[in-house]
């Protein structure tokens, strides 16, 4: 057991790419952080340079208060699980599980009694004596976790153990790694590319963007106050929706039609810098579940901006209904919002089209006009110029 | 070399039998006209290698009377050789020698084959280039310097005067076939296993070593082969029986008598030196046809 500090890591590759850039985050003892960003952000990057199996550029790694940066992986007591497992071939399960305990030299009898434990902990017993290329995809995902937790390392490393399971086992797969890191109770750190894995894994979640950390905080956090366009498109799906706005005299004219900002957003625009100088324009952000079905009787006396569209698309998923609309605007679209979040689909979605998130009870019909509600206590306000939240404070 | 292929195209065509049976849908026609190939193919590798065979068993009288299938069997051929010390010391020469050349090189190969396929280093491009260079380079034009510099460097005529040429040609073969094994080789498997606490030395030889064993059975054969037939550099830089090798000494076979011709000896002899090789690759070939890799990650 034990806490990961990183402290200002760099890394330059010999070919002069920065894959993490001035990297900060401190790793409480016990504690199940995620890392989570778009493919190639500096993930694995990171991981590797805790592992020791990167060199780190600039900076200093501490396990437990040590300095570790140039201490060899085998030095760092820290297991790993890989993306592909990297289950040894010719190894059966056991000696797979046993090779770390084996390479540390561990009397016999402890070395069963540990693979033994491992295996019933993670239901591999049956198949102990088989070898990787006879199991299935789960059940190789559970010999390379038990290949990790038999030796009780300091930390767990996990680079995207899941994404190589189908939907389905990978939702289960999530649950039993929740499960087995409650128990054990070893500092974890998880690497991830899929926002519903960091929502709902972590204790805490830093979401990195080109090799720099954009925010860390609780899922929670992250997903009510975003502090930049990349994290609250990042996290939540469906994605959030960005629409171009003006503030006019106190109001926000946005493509629904005028807002008049309530107590909350009045001081949010009162603080923003961007008015001081004379700037206007703002980027909206509001949730898909912010909408709802106007003529429901839930929504039907609260207060708030209701606004006709007309349905394009209609998911009903049982639980809940997506409508997709597109919302006409005359003026200038929210100028660089695809380059605020660089490739990241979903984001940069076509014009003005916008999801909403609906009641499975509403009626609504495709291709049908319908008046939508728009839940205001928990719009987002963005600085297009910057991308940052105006909730955020200075980036 | 000419045994080597032969038992190669062999090993080709008893493995092509499975796929035959598989395909058992496929019409009658089609797979007359694979058997048919298969056929051509054998007796043309294997033709040569019988007639040498028939010719070991024949008795000096009926060498020449060309029939395929010896009138009169004899054994007298194999007794008459294994009496002589010119062919039992040349054997034990041509077997320590090539198994010697193996080792090292498949040792030395796999070191550089790992490095090439691991690691960015400058001058890699360069290693690898004039590797090919030097197995492409003509052997001929080596053996006067050779001869020379043996003499002078005391090592004309002894083992390790041999052992060095065959080194020189054997080294860029098996380093090439082993980069490509180890390129096969999942770099994550040795990033585990470092990871899981073990030296680079220890990630060698107990991950990526047993996983590129297909590779390096696969080359040893093929270094093996190339020693054990080499002709040109055993008859040029060797003198006595000290270290002649076995296709050197068949050339100074005599016959019964001065008149006679020591075919059927020579014959023996071939056959004899073609059944290492021939259990070798028969032995080995479903370890080097297996890939051991399968399962490592995700299929
Ligand atoms: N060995 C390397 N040499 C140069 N660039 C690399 C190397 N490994 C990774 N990179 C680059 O560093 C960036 C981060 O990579 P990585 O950490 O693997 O991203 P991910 O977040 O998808 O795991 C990528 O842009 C990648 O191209
Ligand atoms: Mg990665």
């Amino acid at each position: 057991m034990a806490d990961i500090v990183l402290d200002h890591i760099t890394k330059r590759f010999p070919d002069g790419r920065v894959a993490v850039d001035d990297l900060s985050l401190a790793i409480a003892d016990g504690e199940f952080v995620i890392l989570v960003g778009p493919s190639g952000c500096g993930k694995s990057t990171t991981l590797n340079m805790i592992a020791g199996l990167e060199d780190i550029t600039a900076g200093e790694l501490r396990i437990a208060g040590k300095v570790v940066n140039h201490l060899a992986p085998k030095d760092r007591d820290i297991a790993m699980v890989f993306q592909s497992y990297a289950l040894y071939p010719h190894l059966t399960v056991r000696r797979n599980m046993a090779f770390p305990l084996t390479l540390a030299k561990r009397p016999k009898e402890e070395i069963n009694r540990r693979v033994e434990e491992a295996a019933r902990l993670l239901g591999l017993t049956e198949h102990l004596d088989r070898r990787p290329a006879q199991l299935s995809g789960g059940q190789r995902q559970r010999v390379a976790m038990g290949r990790a937790i038999v030796r009780s390392p300091r930390a767990f490393l996990m680079d995207e153990p899941l994404s190589n399971l189908d939907a389905k086992l990978r939702a289960q797969m999530r649950t039993e790694v929740s499960r087995l890191q409650r128990r054990l109770r070893t500092t974890t750190v998880y690497v991830t590319h899929d926002q519903t894995e960091a929502m709902t894994l972590g204790d805490r979640v830093a979401v990195l963007r080109s090799g720099r950390i954009e925010q860390v905080g609780t899922p929670a956090e992250l997903y009510s106050r975003p502090v930049s366009v990349f994290v609250a498109g990042f996290i939540g799906s469906p994605a959030m929706n960005f629409l171009p706005a003006t503030l006019e005299h106190g109001e926000l004219r946005t493509p629904f039609g005028p807002i008049a900002p309530d107590d909350r957003l009045r001081r949010l625009l009162h603080r923003w810098d961007g008015a001081a100088v004379g700037r206007r324009s703002l980027v909206v952000g509001i949730r898909p579940e912010h909408f709802e079905d106007a003529t429901l009787p839930t929504v039907r006396d609260r207060p708030g901006p209701r606004f006709t569209i007309t349905v394009d698309v209609l998911e009903p998923l049982g639980s809940d209904t997506y409508a997709y609309f597109t919302l006409k605007d005359d003026r200038a679209p929210a100028a660089g919002l695809a380059e605020l979040a660089p490739g990241e689909a979903g984001l940069s979605g076509p014009a003005g089209q916008v999801v909403a998130r609906l009641d499975p009870t509403s009626r609504l019909r495709e291709g049908e006009r319908a008046e939508i509600w728009l839940d205001t206590s928990h719009l987002h306000l963005f600085d297009p110029s910057t991308g940052r939240s105006l909730d955020a404070g200075p980036g | 070399m000419a045994a080597a292929t032969a038992t190669r195209t062999a090993g080709r065509a008893a493995s092509a039998q499975p796929r035959r049976r598989r395909r058992s849908a496929a019409p009658a026609r089609v797979l007359l006209g694979w058997s048919a190939a298969n056929l051509v193919i054998v007796g043309v590798a294997l033709v040569p290698l019988l007639w040498l065979v028939s010719l070991s068993f024949k008795t000096p009288a009926s060498i020449t009377d060309g029939s395929f299938i010896p009138n009169e069997w004899t054994l007298e051929n194999y007794r008459g050789i294994f009496r002589q010390s010119l062919f039992t010391r040349a054997l034990l020469n041509s077997l320590g020698i090539a198994l010697i050349s193996t080792a090292l090189a498949v040792a030395l190969g796999s070191m550089a084959a790992y490095a090439i396929a691991r690691l960015e280093f400058p001058g890699k491009r360069l290693l690898v280039g004039m590797a090919l260079l030097i197995a492409m380079f003509p052997q001929i034009s080596l053996i006067s310097p050779l001869f020379n510099l043996w003499r002078i460097l005391r090592i004309f005529d002894t083992w390790v005067g041999l052992i060095i040429p065959y080194l020189t040609f054997s080294l860029p073969l098996a380093i090439y076939t082993l980069s490509a094994f180890f390129r096969e080789i999942p770099w994550d498997l040795e990033k585990a296993a470092q990871v899981d606490g073990a030296t680079p030395a220890q990630a060698f030889l107990r991950v990526i070593a047993p996983l590129a064993a297909p590779g390096m059975v696969t080359t040893a054969i093929l270094v093996f082969i190339f020693c054990w037939n080499d002709f040109l550099f055993a008859i040029s830089l060797t003198s006595t029986e000290r270290s002649r090798t076995v296709p050197a000494a068949i050339a100074f076979f005599t016959g019964a008598s001065q008149f006679a011709q020591p075919i059927g000896s020579i014959a023996a002899a071939a056959v004899v030196i073609t059944v290492p090789v021939l259990v070798f690759v028969l032995l080995f070939q479903r370890r080097i046809v297996a890939g051991l890799t399968s399962g490592a990650v995700k299929g």
